[in-house]
């Protein structure tokens, strides 16, 4: 097991450094001046930008910046010098000009937005997905397997700002079902009331379309377990429907979703951008549309590159847990 | 005495293209301490049989009908008749199943000890150290060595023999007075069937336990059973002592199935012999006689009977049954 571990770890860091190469490769070649783009749209002073692309090493060779860029993740970096140095420390993932902030700063106040709008939805869809996804195996063919197809039918072919803005029009505004979301986004340490309250509507759009897919995925998985000839073996023992159910058919059945539900909650992580644009909520994919349309290169790169992070860890985290699940994955 | 009487167990499918009748009005019984063999082709109702008696049909998919008298532990009870919640106090104690496939009927995710202890500990109140206890107990029966240990290993760490041995150490756990094997060694190397044929013979006598035998391996039969059915599309065609079936097969189906079978002790002929014919779709079985398209007897008994009239299961000895109008009245 401890092999297996530090050898996917290799694997992890090589995915990583890779990625970070190739993102910083096109960042280099894209057919924009990053320090023209440092000093406003109507800015043709060329010595400010001469000056902005030696502060922040744009004038150094490729190679080079690159070497810096990973540098200052471990070391943290300081742009220019004497009294208008600014300095990032570590990990330090540049420095963006326009919003005059470190970007690793920028993404520190971003990120447990993102993580707390997608640690509720993935509780709520797990919740309903595999619950529904489990009736509606149980009671196949039946009118609780047929409301859930409706259910799916209409999950996956929602887009989520569509339902975001359903949800608004009808739970708050028509049915004032709750209150209206009042205010900026709250931290949980600060009031965990008006965090959740914020957040409940974005979980409930996020986790609406999920849920739909994973009570199909989990309706499939629970049939085609209840077939194995394992399952025969557990009845002939005499064991009642509910144990079979519960020890034997759902710890099958449910193995393939622990994979599903990590990969999912880590693309989530990268920023949920439709749904943080609908509820106006700070979090990484907002912060990521915006450096896209302002054309803030330092923050896509580092957004990027976090999405990247999030989805190898959880895939490395995702693959020791099912080892924990299925033993005859161990011996590999 | 008899343990296991069945008598007239219907089993029929409804599916969208018809009503499939697996199993037609079968009877047939089992004294304590009996092996009874059911043999037949795949799709001849053999497994259908045994899975209507252990109440593993799932409910809503047939229609069962018929009796079947068991003589539990607790007392006579019908496995039929009975609430299906009622009959699992019944299943994995006083029957028992093993099954064809011993890859695919452990859990792949839980220790061959685990599996085993659950089966005792479902129909005993007793500590967990008993249940390991005798699970070891039976495993080191079943001829697996070092079983303490073993005890924590998981199905895939096994090989397929040692598989169905494990199989087998939890089918027993609970003392069963019957146990049905549903094709044990089939998926299995040749020289691994007879050692786990050899291997449930030895238990039989040592559990004094009554043994189905589903197989369609008739050199298993010759070596196991004391009684066998021939059963064909759904129907027992023919039922008797082991030793009067191979020597005196009435019934051409049965003289078919000893004919395919290769003897070392024969001198070799060119091909080995085989039934014509496919086994007939169940949807639309032929009428008359449910084997006469591929019987090669039909003209002995002329003015197409066979292909108007069922034959019945008619005694034609002692213990001997046979449905064929040939020999019928002599």
């Amino acid at each position: 097991m401890f092999a297996y571990i530090s050898r996917r770890l290799a694997v992890s860091l090589l995915i990583l450094l890779t990625v970070s190469f190739a993102v910083y490769v096109i960042f280099a070649f894209l057919p924009f001046d990053p320090a023209a783009l440092t000093c406003g749209k109507n800015c043709n002073d060329p010595g400010i930008i001469e000056a902005n692309r030696h502060r922040l090493g744009y004038d150094l060779p490729f190679f080079t910046q690159y070497f810096l860029f990973l540098k200052g993740l471990f070391l943290g970096r300081s742009f220019g010098e004497g009294a208008a140095m600014i300095n990032c420390p570590a990990p330090s993932l540049g420095y963006s000009f326009q919003q005059h902030a470190c970007v690793t700063n920028l993404i520190g106040e971003a990120l447990p937005v993102t993580f707390s709008l997608a640690i509720g939805a993935i509780f709520m869809w797990l919740a309903l997905g595999i619950g529904l996804g489990i009736l509606a195996a149980r009671f196949r063919g039946r009118i609780v397997d047929q409301l859930s197809t409706i259910f799916v039918l209409i999950g996956t072919s929602l887009p989520t700002f569509l339902t975001g803005l359903l949800l608004m029009v009808f739970v708050v505004i028509r049915w004032h079902l709750i209150p209206f979301p009042s205010g900026n986004y709250t931290s949980f340490l600060e009031n965990p009331f008006e965090w959740a309250q914020i957040l409940f509507l974005p979980w409930l759009t996020l986790a609406f379309a999920y849920a739909a897919l994973y009570t199909r995925f989990v309706r499939s998985s629970v049939i085609d377990t209840s077939n194995e000839d394992y399952i025969r073996t557990a009845r002939a023992k005499g064991l009642s429907e509910s144990v079979i159910l519960g020890k034997h058919t759902l710890r099958a059945a449910l193995a393939p979703i622990a994979t599903m539900a990590g990969l999912d909650f880590a693309g989530l992580l990268g920023g949920a951008i439709l749904t943080e644009s609908v509820f106006n909520l700070p979090g990484l994919g907002r912060l990521a549309i915006s450096a896209v349309v302002k054309y803030d290169l330092p923050i896509i790169v580092a957004t990027t590159l976090l999405a990247a992070f999030i989805v190898v860890i959880m895939n490395l985290i995702v693959d020791i847990l099912y080892a924990y699940i299925d033993p005859r994955v161990r011996v590999a | 005495m008899t343990l296991l009487k069945v008598e007239n167990l219907s089993v029929d499918f409804p599916t969208p293209d018809g009503l499939v009748s697996a199993v037609h009005e079968t009877s047939f019984e089992i004294s304590a301490g009996e092996t009874l063999a059911i043999v037949g082709e795949s799709g001849s109702g053999k497994t259908v049989t045994n899975l209507a008696l252990m109440g593993l049909i799932p409910p809503r998919t047939a229609n069962i009908s018929g009796s079947a008298k068991f003589e539990s532990h607790a007392g006579p009870i019908d496995l039929l008749s009975m609430d299906r919640n009622e009959l699992r106090q019944y299943r994995g104690k006083d029957i028992a199943m093993i099954f064809q496939d011993p890859m695919s009927a452990l859990h792949p995710f839980y220790t061959i000890g685990d599996q085993i202890i659950e089966a005792h500990q479902i129909h005993n109140k007793v500590d967990l150290k008993v249940s390991k206890a005798r699970a070891i107990e039976l495993l080191e029966l079943v001829g697996i060595q070092g079983a303490d240990t073993r005890i924590k290993a998981f199905p895939h760490q096994f090989s397929g023999g040692m598989r169905q041995r494990v199989m087998i150490a939890m089918a027993l756990v609970n003392n069963p007075l019957l146990l049905i094997a549903d094709e044990p060694t089939t998926a299995l190397d040749v020289t691994v069937q007879a050692q786990i044929i050899k291997l449930l013979e030895d238990l039989q006598k040592e559990f004094k336990m009554a043994m189905i035998l589903i197989t369609h391996d008739m050199g298993v039969v010759a070596g196991a059973a004391d009684r066998v059915n021939v059963m064909y599309a759904g129907r027992i065609v023919e039922s008797a002592n082991v030793r009067d079936l191979y020597a005196n097969p009435l019934m051409p189906y049965t003289q078919g199935l000893l004919a395919s079978v290769p003897r070392m002790d024969r001198p070799h002929t060119n091909r080995l012999s085989a039934i014509p014919g496919q086994p007939p779709s169940m949807i639309a079985l032929p009428s008359g006689c449910s084997f006469n398209p591929r019987c090669g007897r039909k003209d002995e008994v002329g003015a197409n009977k066979c292909e108007t009239q069922m034959p019945e299961l008619t005694p034609r000895g002692i213990g001997h049954l046979s449905r064929c109008f040939i020999g019928e009245g002599a």
